[in-house]
């Protein structure tokens, strides 16, 4: 008898968590925004990933690794069109090495090597890429000019950028 | 059934009121990560089918964020685990859960439950997870993090650490309390934020406490401290892209089944400069590191509880052959280690760079034991040795010299070639049980890229391993046709074409393909997967030989 109340209540616990979640998720007035983690950028500078603006254009989260080859190959494709991005849509690209300590020092002589010109910071700990919930790199997320989601893709395959670009100028327009 | 619909039209309306009284009713977010796996028997390549003939290793971590708030858990499931994980990882249930305010005006930030925290580089505490590894030392406890004044960072952690899953999270014996301060003086100074100077000096401490005893060495009876400490001072420098840094480490009182238990002080010593001039782009690194393994149990070994973490030297490898038949593990009792990295990028348009420009880089990186004299009697048994310079030592651990080019000839074509020669200590790290001393390897690999058609390519990749030790000499080649945004399909290819033993001349042959739409991505595979071994923080552990299908599913909410 003891048992049955035990499990009733646990199955009543977990319906109620259920029920609260459910309500909250189907309520799409409320959308994710970057959530706040202090991140380093290269220049030893401490930055609030929830400032993270661009004066009300798009921004792209980028997560990779110096080990991580499509990674490497998505930062260096957008290479390419950042340019024409920009001025098309004023978008920014915002990359997120989740290097841990064995390789994060390699980072910075990585970056400018490559040309990249995106803004970078480093995420050693894994904390921002653990509240992006991000499971495995490439990830990359677009934020709308209001910070608010509209669009995430995992793992990189070439051609993928003409899909963020669709996205971009549907943004933009 | 009645319950059921009565406890979540409850539910229903707690989060109505909860959506009444504040303008934001929250967000929730998470992810989820499944990985099947089902077994054949293969006798040639020592594949084994386990009792259960399928694993299992999922979860899903589920955030909760409103305002300052937020809460979360992740409820993980190992049914049974998967080959290659931590066999004793069992059963579902929750294991981690927290909640957390944090408010960054005042410079509070509180957490109860389960977390993860590094100091510093995380020679002397790092809690930390790699999921896809069986990897997590999570703090169970509390955590605070606070900023009295600008530029003044503290950090403080009080908590057990976890160990082990057993359809609930267990955790490991020791209490461990931590402090870490780090003052950013371009911050705490007025006039300075700007400067293209940034000097950050930091302190951390850190002690656990486990239940004493006595142990008995060679007839002298010895007591066991219950009380562990450690600490760090360290600094990093910032001249615009230039950045530099040192931390000593040092941590007394730890006789630990790793170091036989010797009372002997444990000390880590690592500088690092990276910077560039004009295209050249480089990276020095020493470390040295003796007596540093730090465990939430001086009895474990291995994976189990390490409170710090000692990053390996070498590179994490991409390709597969030298990631996973030689990847090198710190030698945890003590090592002396170097690497140099040099990068050069040839510009765009420039006559040698092309069209495109085109990379290269030149990565050097070396570990040898370190210069010891070993005490004999009584000294002997509770001191060990001594550390008489924090030069090299005699034996070699690893070294490995390796060279790569990458450039991208036209719109629709690209290449990448890499040489390294290595020499991998067997002793030192163990790897493998075929051979005992150093091997010598040269591997070569080429990878292209050709567009195929719009949003369509194919990559290829062509290794080679060629050594006269261990197994012999190995090739792989892998084909990967993607069809953006959507689709993957590849082949994998690893022949040990130069075993000595010709029974084991064998093809390893795997074949996936995938679906991904945004953040959900699924793929299925089959084949026969290698013996592999992977290493973390100064150990390593085997991936047996499998046979059979793969299922992994991830996404992101």
């Amino acid at each position: 008898m003891h048992l049955n109340f035990y499990k009733a209540y646990r199955t009543a616990k977990r319906l109620l968590i259920a029920g609260v979640l459910l309500s909250l998720m189907t309520d799409d007035a409320y959308t994710q925004s970057i959530p706040s983690v202090e991140l380093k950028d290269l220049t030893g500078s401490n930055i609030d990933t929830g400032t993270l603006e661009n004066d009300g254009k798009p921004i792209v989260i980028c997560f990779w690794a110096t080990w991580c080859s499509p990674c490497k190959r998505e930062l260096n494709n957008y290479m390419d069109y950042y340019g024409d991005w920009q001025d098309e849509t004023g978008v920014k690209i915002v990359a997120i090495s989740i290097d841990d300590s064995r390789s994060t020092n390699r980072v910075a002589p990585y970056v400018m090597s490559s040309g990249w010109e995106y803004d970078m910071l480093l995420d050693p700990a894994g904390d921002f890429k653990r509240a992006m919930n991000v499971i495995n790199v490439p990830h990359t997320f677009l934020y709308n000019g209001a910070g608010e989601l509209v669009w995430s893709h995992n793992n990189y395959a070439e051609g993928d950028e003409e899909e963020l670009y669709e996205e971009l100028l549907k943004l933009a327009k | 059934m009645k319950h059921f619909i009565a406890f979540f039209t409850l539910g229903i309306l707690v989060s109505g009121v909860v959506k009444s009284q504040e303008t934001n009713p929250g967000v929730v977010s998470g992810n989820i990560s499944i990985l099947f796996q089902s077994y054949e028997e293969d006798t040639l390549i020592g594949a084994v089918v386990p009792p259960g003939k399928s694993g299992l290793n999922a979860y899903s971590n589920i955030i909760y964020t409103q305002g300052n708030f937020t809460a979360g858990l992740r409820y993980e499931s190992y049914l049974n685990s998967v080959l290659g994980f931590p066999g004793r990882f069992k059963g579902s249930g929750i294991g981690y859960r927290y909640a957390r305010w944090s408010d960054r005006e005042v410079g509070v930030d509180v957490t109860v439950g389960n977390f993860y925290e590094t100091f510093g580089a995380g020679y002397l505490f790092r809690s930390y997870e790699a999921r896809d590894l069986g990897l997590d030392n999570a703090m169970d406890g509390v955590r605070l993090l606070l900023n009295p004044i600008d530029g003044v960072a503290v950090k403080m952690v009080y908590g057990k650490q976890r160990l082990d899953f057993d359809s609930e999270l267990i955790n490991g014996e020791g209490i461990i309390r931590g402090l870490n301060a780090e003052v950013n003086l371009n911050d705490l100074i007025p006039g300075l934020e700007d400067a293209k100077l940034r000097i950050t000096p930091s302190y951390s401490f850190v002690s656990r406490f486990q239940e004493g005893g006595n142990i008995v060495k060679d007839t002298l009876i010895l007591e066991l401290p219950k009380n562990v400490a450690g600490w760090e001072y360290g600094a990093s420098v910032h001249y615009g892209m230039w950045k530099g840094g040192i931390n000593l480490t040092k941590k007394i009182n730890d006789p630990s089944a790793d170091n036989g238990y010797i009372y002997k002080d444990g000390e880590a010593l690592m500088a690092y400069l990276t910077g560039n001039i004009k295209d050249f782009s480089f990276l020095l690194q020493r470390s040295i590191t003796d007596n540093m393994s730090f465990r939430s149990d001086r009895d474990l070994l291995l994976f189990d509880a390490p409170i710090n973490n000692i990053p390996s030297i070498t590179k994490n490898h991409t390709y597969n052959l030298a990631a996973t038949l030689y990847p090198y593990a710190t030698v945890i009792n003590g090592e002396s280690s170097f690497r140099g990295e040099l990068y050069y990028n040839l510009k765009r348009g420039s006559k040698l760079g092309g069209k495109y420009g085109t990379k290269m880089n030149l990565v050097f990186s070396t570990s040898y034991s370190l210069d010891t004299t070993h005490f004999s009697g009584v000294e002997g048994v509770v001191n060990g040795y001594q550390r008489n310079s924090w030069g090299f030592g005699d034996s070699l651990n690893v070294q490995d010299i390796s060279f790569e080019i990458e450039r991208k000839f036209s719109k629709n074509f690209k290449a990448k070639a890499m040489y390294m020669n290595l020499q991998f200590n067997t002793l030192a790290t163990p790897v493998t049980t075929d051979f005992k001393g150093i091997v010598f390897a040269d591997i070569f690999v080429l990878e292209t890229q050709i567009k195929t058609a719009k949003r369509q390519s194919l990559r290829t990749e062509f290794q080679a391993l060629f050594t006269e030790q261990d197994k012999g000499d190995w090739a792989t080649a892998v084909f990967e046709y993607t069809w953006s945004p959507h689709w993957f399909a590849s082949i994998i290819d690893q022949y040990n074409f130069g075993n000595p033993d010709e029974a084991k001349r064998v093809h390893y042959l795997y074949g996936s393909a995938g679906y991904i739409n945004g953040p959900h991505r699924l793929s299925i595979g089959y084949g026969k997967r290698r013996e592999g071994i992977f290493c973390v923080g100064g150990v390593c552990r085997a991936v047996p030989a499998s046979s059979g299908l793969e299922v992994t599913f991830t996404s992101s909410f």
